[in-house]
Parts: C-alpha cells; sequence; structure tokens
C-alpha cells in the first residue's frame, strides 16, 4: 500500500516539549512514510497528544524539527497557516463548529482558507461527508448527531482540505462503544485507500489489522516500535508488555 | 413543635405558599388603604392628559430615545468587541490600555461622561459631532456602554472551549480567522442574555441626554415626560413617557427570548 518516496513525509528529531518544568517529550526521533500507517499506544499522560500536536504545531516543542512534506514547521519564518491545510487532525472530542450544519463544518475551511466558491466549497464537502457515509446528514447540526456521527464529520472535515497527511488523537475514546464501530470502519477504509496516518489509540485490534507499524510511547519517550504483529504480540521491553497486559486484560490488573 | 415535625414536607410547603399569599394580600391592601385615590386618579393618570400626551409628541419622543440607545449599543459593541480583542491581545500595551479604559470608564457615572461629552466644544474649540445632536449622544453611551460590553465580549471569547480554535487552526485558518468565524459567533450566543441588560441599562442611561442641551424636536421620553409634566402641573406625562420605556424593552425581552431558543436548538 505505501508508496515509495526518497524521503519521509513527517520528519521530526530531537523534539523536545516542556510544560514548566513538565518534561512531556524527550528526544523524540520519529518519521513517518508517505502511505504508512503508524499507530501509537501507550499510558495516559505518556505525551502521545502532545508527539502528535507537535505534528502540526498546535504545540510548540522547545527544540528540535518538525519537517512535514520537507518543510520544518518549527522554523519561525514557516507558513504555519499554509503548511496546516495539508495536515487534517481529527480530535477525540470532535471540535465541530456547533454553529454550523455538517455540510458547512467541512466547506468552511474551503472557502475562508482556500478562497473557493461556495458552490465549488460544498460540492467537496458533500463528496467527503458521501465518503463517511453521512450523505443524508449533509444538513444536520453537530448537536442532532450522535458522537459516531459527529467523528465522520470530523473526518469528513479534516479530509475536505485534501490534506496529505491525518492525525487522529484518540477518535474512538469519547464515544459509546456501539459507536466505535463505525468510525474505526471509516478510518480502515482510508488506510485502504492509501492515506497516510499517525493514529494515536487504545484500539489494539484495531492497530493490529490496520497498522504498518506500531509505537509503544511512555514517560515522554518512544521506548519501542515495530511492526504490529510483533510488537503487539512479542513487546521486548517489560514496559510494553505490562501496558499490553492492562489493555487487553483490564480486569486483571494488578 | 412536636406537631410541626409531624407535618408532611408536602403540608409544610403548602403552609410556607400560602404565608406568602398572605404577607402579599396584607401589603397590598395596606398600600391601596394609605393610598389618596382621588390625587392618584388626576395627578398620576389624567385621561385627558394621557390622551393628550400621546398625540403630542410621545411618538416623537419615544423614536428619539430609541434612535439615542440603538446607536449608542452599535458603537459601544463595535468599541467593546475592539477592546475586548485588546484584552485578550498578545502585545502588552493593548491589554493595558484596555483595561485602563474599561476600568475607568466603568468606574464612572454615565452623568459625568454625559456632562464631560457637553463640555468638548468648549475644550476643543474647533471639534464638533456628526449629526447634532445624535453624534455626541451615541458617542457618550457608546463610551458608557463600550467598557460594560468589552468585559462581557471577553468573558464570552474565553467561553469558547478552547478545541474550536484549534479545530479552525487545524485547517489551515490564521489567528484572526479562527476568531472571527469561529469563536466570536459562538461568544456573541453566550452572551445574548447579559448583553441585553447592557442594552436595556443604555436605553436607561440615555435618559441623561437633556445633559448635551437639545431642541424639544430631539427630547428624548425623559426630558419630553418632565417638560409636559412641568407645563401642566401634572406628573401623568411622565407617568406615560415611563411606560414608553416598556413599549421598547418589553418586544426587546420577547425578540431575546425567541433568540435565545432558536441558538439553543442549533446547539
Ligand atoms: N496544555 C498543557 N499544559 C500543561 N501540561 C500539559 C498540557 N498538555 C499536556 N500536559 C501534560 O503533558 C503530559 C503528557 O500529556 P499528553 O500528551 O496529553 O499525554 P497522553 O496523550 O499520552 O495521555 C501530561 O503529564 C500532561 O499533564
Ligand atoms: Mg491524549
Amino acid at each position: 500500500m505505501s508508496v515509495t518516496t526518497s524521503r519521509p513525509l513527517v520528519s521530526i528529531s530531537a523534539l523536545n516539549k516542556y510544560f514548566g518544568d513538565n518534561h512531556v517529550l524527550r528526544d523524540i526521533d520519529f518519521a513517518v512514510d508517505s502511505g504508512e500507517v503508524v499507530c501509537v499506544i501507550g499510558p495516559s499522560g505518556s505525551g502521545k497528544s502532545t508527539l502528535l500536536r507537535c505534528v502540526n504545531l498546535l504545540e510548540r516543542p522547545q527544540s528540535g524539527t518538525v519537517l512535514v512534506r520537507g518543510e520544518d514547521l518549527t522554523d519561525p519564518d514557516c507558513d504555519i497557516d499554509a503548511a496546516r491545510r495539508h495536515i487534517g487532525m481529527v480530535f477525540q472530542q470532535f471540535n465541530l463548529f456547533p454553529h454550523h450544519s455538517a455540510l458547512d463544518n467541512c466547506a468552511l475551511a474551503l472557502m475562508t482558507v482556500l478562497g473557493k466558491k461556495r458552490p465549488d466549497a460544498e460540492h467537496i464537502a458533500r463528496a467527503n461527508l458521501e465518503r463517511v457515509g453521512l450523505a443524508d446528514k449533509v444538513d444536520a447540526y453537530p448537536a442532532k448527531l450522535s458522537g459516531g456521527q459527529q467523528q465522520r464529520v470530523a473526518i469528513a472535515r479534516a479530509l475536505s482540505m485534501d490534506p496529505a497527511l491525518m492525525l487522529f488523537d484518540e477518535p474512538t475514546s469519547a464515544l459509546d462503544p456501539e459507536l466505535v464501530g463505525e468510525v474505526l470502519a471509516v478510518m480502515r477504509r482510508l488506510a485502504d485507500e492509501g492515506m497516510t496516518m499517525i493514529v494515536v489509540t487504545h484500539e489494539i485490534a484495531f492497530a493490529r489489522e490496520v497498522a504498518d507499524r506500531v509505537v509503544f510511547m511512555d514517560q515522554g519517550a518512544i521506548v519501542e516500535q515495530d511492526k504490529p504483529a510483533r510488537l503487539l504480540s512479542e513487546p521486548k521491553e517489560p514496559r510494553t508488555r505490562d501496558f499490553l497486559k492492562r489493555v487487553l486484560k483490564p480486569t486483571e490488573a494488578g | 413543635m412536636k406537631r410541626q415535625q409531624a407535618l408532611s414536607p408536602r403540608r409544610r410547603a403548602q403552609r410556607w405558599r400560602v404565608l406568602q399569599y398572605a404577607v402579599l394580600i396584607v401589603v397590598l391592601a395596606g398600600a391601596a388603604f394609605v393610598a389618596d385615590w382621588q390625587t392618584i386618579g388626576h395627578t398620576f393618570f389624567d385621561p385627558t392628559l394621557i390622551w393628550h400626551t400621546i398625540v403630542h409628541g410621545l411618538w416623537r419622543a419615544l423614536w428619539n430615545t430609541l434612535a439615542y440607545s440603538a446607536g449608542g449599543f452599535v458603537i459601544g459593541l463595535t468599541a467593546g468587541t475592539l477592546l475586548a480583542l485588546m484584552r485578550l491581545s498578545d502585545i502588552a500595551p493593548y491589554r493595558w490600555l484596555a483595561t485602563i479604559y474599561i476600568e475607568f470608564f466603568r468606574g464612572l457615572p454615565a452623568l459625568v461622561v454625559f456632562m464631560a461629552f457637553s463640555l468638548l466644544p468648549l475644550a476643543f474649540p474647533g471639534l464638533t459631532m456628526p449629526w447634532p445632536p445624535y453624534g455626541t449622544v451615541w458617542a457618550a453611551l457608546g463610551i458608557v456602554g463600550s467598557a460594560y460590553m468589552a468585559e462581557t465580549i471577553r468573558a464570552g471569547v474565553q467561553a469558547v472551549p478552547r478545541g474550536q480554535v484549534e479545530a479552525a487552526r487545524s485547517l489551515g485558518m490564521t489567528a484572526g480567522q479562527a476568531m472571527r468565524k469561529i469563536a466570536l459567533p459562538q461568544a456573541f450566543r453566550i452572551m445574548i442574555p447579559p448583553l441585553t441588560n447592557e442594552l436595556i441599562m443604555l436605553i436607561k442611561d440615555s435618559s441623561l441626554v437633556f445633559i448635551v442641551g437639545l431642541s424639544a424636536a430631539n427630547f428624548d421620553l425623559t426630558k419630553f415626560g418632565r417638560a409636559a409634566a412641568n407645563t401642566n402641573v401634572n406628573i401623568t406625562p411622565l407617568v406615560v413617557a415611563g411606560l414608553g420605556y416598556l413599549v421598547i424593552t418589553l418586544p426587546l425581552s420577547i425578540l431575546v427570548r425567541r433568540m435565545e431558543a432558536s441558538a439553543a436548538r442549533a446547539r
């Protein structure tokens, strides 16, 4: 599935992020190739969200470089707004715009950011809502949609910008269990279509089936990373093993 | 004591309600008994004067009050938004300037602001406000209103969840676009009730326009009522003018309640 390119789509090196005295990311080196699907797992507070948010510079690291499509986003002269057009992001809490319909949630940035005319923007928005199976919900406001539908609108909103890369921060963690499947199905299809994806998730089954690579993070560092079959079945590091045991058999924790 | 403890909560609530009604009735009856109904009739509610007031200038005065407060509100809202954005700015001097302005004009009685504005031509002989007397009134009411509205708007913007702006920025919107398209529209929805309060306060503060000096055609409700009360040596015109404020504020309350309901539906 992966497209071979001379250099990775995302390339992070020597990344350090502090919140006050809290050293949240410690010298992270991390790269993602075009077309690759990388799942990031790890305990709560290990820095997964922060790492993801450094990829589109929602968090500014204190040191290190973040190259996306060959452009250094940490360069003070980088046009970060232009760079973010190519990086879609999906949040745990959806963050849909409550005062806009599903269609306008998807069309808004096409008009304000890309300067498209409303009919063109709506055409693209409609196509992307169809892509996530919500053709019949274009006029609905977020409050009228289930959590699963809201998250699919959020995915369609990000896809409408035609990004080169999609970031997912625990996209199913805020959902009722019976709604998780529909969102994962959309993400799986996206992966099959060749989208480059970085997915922070606790859905180990999804990671096992869909990811090209799984990254295990703990205490602000990448502990190990490998193909899902290897990392999830026979983890090398004790910390990885402990974490997987707790996630896969939560009732036996102790 | 024993008997009261034996009462069920429902019975106790019932007694409490009966007591409340009893107090109300006693107060109303007392007031009715003490009042001099005849004097009230002919100095507060003289029927011929009511009619006379309504046909001779009430509508004009009502319109003026409306025009003064609406203009003041628009200027106050615009300046208030600007001040709120300054208070939220990354640039410290902007924050300081806005804070000083807000604290200064919030603390000052509206009366003093009006007096300062009526003296402005003395201090700056060349200075004339456009569309007299509207320019002066709008500016004075706008300044008074903006100081209050700035704090309301700032609080409204800060009440919009951070994820909203993050979502907008992650789509490539600039900070300004995210503010205009995402944060402010939601902030204004949150602010409908407090902004209504400020509009109603402005409508009432517009009764201070007499300070800038008005010709009869530009009288607002209060000034008009007072003038007519003086000429007729009777309070009735002032009562009618007072009720004129309700003609403005009651439909406003209904309209705003509708807006709130439809905003709630869209959420
Ligand atoms: N905005 C913030 N301000 C201060 N501390 C933060 C902030 N965001 C995250 N942190 C801290 O950074 C650490 C990593 O958080 P996060 O990246 O959210 O972890 P994860 O997503 O793996 O649960 C935690 O200790 C968290 O408390
Ligand atoms: Mg997280």
